[in-house]
């Protein structure tokens, strides 16, 4: 659906010259919910801005449903953007404009008649759970409500994509988890595409289906966010989920432990998360395990549980405990 | 009182001059408008072009209009004298200010309508632009009704400030309550006649004003 081929962006002249964008490849597919992570700094506002050329790459492609928006002139790419709806940190709605008028906004720019925005607009209003604040303005507004407007104001032309630039990092966290609900409601509902921006490991989790971390203008992983988040390669990737599991794996691992024992962590997914797979085993090799930390959660619908656990008995039948887990199709890292 | 006499006072002559002022002043308002407002969009517009050239038109543009503030009105009255021949065919009564009146306070509007454009959020233009908005929708539905309020707090400073232009038109003949000031209290010594008209001069700013402030009030959404 998108896809960015060695898009590369520069901003500044001469010496002050920031690349803020470099070579950078990125495929997006058809109905998925596509999550990009990464630090402050890193690109990602700079990323999804030229998936509808808000921002100008200094080169490279960028193809949205077949086209490449580079190569498009004013008129066509004015005419392209209104398939690509955005979404926005600040909200950006018009201060002056009413709910109505702002949901009607980017129909009555394509001229559509009104009794046609009319129907639209109601059924959006229906759609975001707005239909009491219609005739309010944006300041009389939650920023969850407003975050509503501008979704309902995005889907107003039936955009086959909806790029979201953090858009719920002004919220606080239930807010932010009714928005991530719509949000996911819209995707499969109508199987748009979306693509957020973020950073925080929490909103990937929720809602993404493929995630991409972005470090310094470049993709450093990528990959489904089952994988990535679960078995994170790079240091960054490992950076943001740790700084979720916090505190606790890190004491974990300084539980005391010698020669006779051996640190593991066992990665649960979907059903086996509610498996009794680890004490079973464990009965039947006669090793003991001290659990050291737990976390049992939900990555979108697919349920799993990480285990840091340690080991204790005779070397071999820990070795053959941990060889039967893995059979019975549990990760298990060594940690020692 | 402070031995003033009221009563000798010729109303017909303050009736008039109070009805050349209001007509000055509304045709240059409409004028000043009518050209400032599209120049205020036009140093706005070009001021942010990513383009070099535009910039250079920005630059020019934005002398002209600084020369055009700087100059006192009354020299500018003076200036225009051929101009304002040319264009209404007199250069004195109500007539004959309105060019004047227009050429000085068009260029305070634009500068005026120029700022609160700046005051726009760019998200909300950015918004609009990915939404597909052409630079004009972009200007006659985001800017302008984005801007709105700041627009007729300007409309009323450029007013106001156009009342007091009148008045000093009327030194050099333009007719109106200064003229009537001038003429009476000045060169006759008939204090009466300058309080009043000075007084109806404040009042007229006073309302004008209070009008300008209730809509600023009207279209506030913030
Ligand atoms: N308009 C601009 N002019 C110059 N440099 C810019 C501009 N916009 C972004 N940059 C630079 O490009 C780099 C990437 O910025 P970008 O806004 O994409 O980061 P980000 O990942 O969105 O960060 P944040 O999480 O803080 O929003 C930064 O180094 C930034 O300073
Ligand atoms: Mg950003």
């Amino acid at each position: 659906m998108i896809e960015l081929k060695q898009v590369t962006k520069k901003y500044g002249k001469g010496l002050q010259t920031t690349e803020a964008l470099s070579r950078l490849d990125l495929t997006v597919q058809k109905g998925e919910i596509f999550g990009v992570i990464g630090h402050s700094g890193a690109g990602k506002s700079t990323l999804i801005r030229c998936m509808n050329l808000l921002e100008r790459p200094t080169s490279g492609e960028v193809w949205v449903d077949g086209v490449d928006l580079t190569k498009l002139n004013k008129q066509q790419l004015q005419n392209q953007r209104r398939k690509i709806g955005m979404i926005f940190q600040h909200f950006n709605l018009l201060s002056s404009a009413s709910v109505y008028d702002n949901i009607a906004f980017p129909l009555r720019l394509a001229h559509v008649d009104k009794t046609q925005i009319a129907a639209k607009v109601n059924e959006l209003l229906q759609l975001v759970g707005l239909e009491a604040h219609r005739d309010k303005y944006p300041a009389q507004l939650s920023g969850g409500q407003k975050q509503r407007v501008g979704i309902a104001r995005a889907l107003a032309s039936d955009p086959q994509v909806l790029l979201c630039d953090e858009a719920t990092s002004a919220l606080d966290p239930q807010t932010t988890d009714s928005i991530l609900k719509l949000l996911l409601d819209i995707n499969r509902k109508f199987h748009l595409t979306i693509v957020l921006i973020t950073h925080e490991m929490q909103v990937i989790q929720s809602i993404c289906d493929r995630v991409a971390v972005i470090h310094q203008g470049g993709i450093v992983e990528e990959g489904a966010v089952t994988e990535v988040f679960l078995k994170p390669q790079h240091p960054v990737t490992r950076e943001f989920i740790l700084g979720q599991a916090g505190e606790s794996a890190q004491l974990a691992l300084q539980a005391p432990h010698d020669g006779s024992s051996r640190l593991c962590k066992l990665t649960f997914l979907g059903e086996k998360t509610y498996d009794s797979i680890l004490s079973r085993t464990a009965r039947e090799t006669g090793v003991d395990f001290a659990i050291l930390q737990g976390t049992i959660s939900k990555i979108k619908d697919i349920p799993y549980g990480q285990l840091i656990i340690r080991l204790e008995g005779d070397a071999g039948q820990m070795e053959k405990t941990i060889q039967k887990v893995k059979a019975e199709g549990l990760d298990v890292e060594v940690l020692d | 009182m402070w031995g003033l006499d009221f009563s000798q006072l010729d109303w017909n002559e303050i009736s008039v001059a109070s009805l050349d002022t209001l007509k000055m002043l509304a045709a240059s308002s409409v004028f000043t408008f009518i050209l400032g407002l599209p120049l205020g969009v036009l140093l706005y517009q070009t001021s942010r072009s990513s383009n070099a050239w535009v910039r250079t038109v920005y630059s020019v543009l934005s002398v002209i209009v600084n020369i055009l503030r700087s100059v006192p009105f009354i020299i500018l009255i003076v200036a225009l004298i051929p101009f304002t021949i040319a264009i209404v065919g007199v250069s004195y009564g109500v007539l004959g200010t309105i060019p004047p009146l227009v050429i000085g306070a068009a260029p305070f509007f634009a500068r005026l309508v120029e700022t609160s454009l700046r005051e726009v959020d760019r998200g909300v233009l950015e918004a609009a632009q990915s939404m597909g908005a052409s630079t004009w929708q972009i200007i006659l539905k985001v800017l302008l009704p984005e801007a709105r309020p700041g627009l007729l707090a300007g409309a009323t400073i450029t007013v106001v400030t156009l009342v007091s232009y009148t008045a000093m038109s009327g030194m050099v003949g333009g007719g109106g309550l200064g003229d009537l000031a001038i003429r009476y209290g000045y060169y006759r010594y008939q204090k009466e006649v300058m309080i009043i008209s000075v007084l109806f001069m404040i009042i007229l700013v006073q309302l004008l004003q209070m009008a300008g402030d209730r809509l600023v009030k009207h279209f506030t959404r913030k």
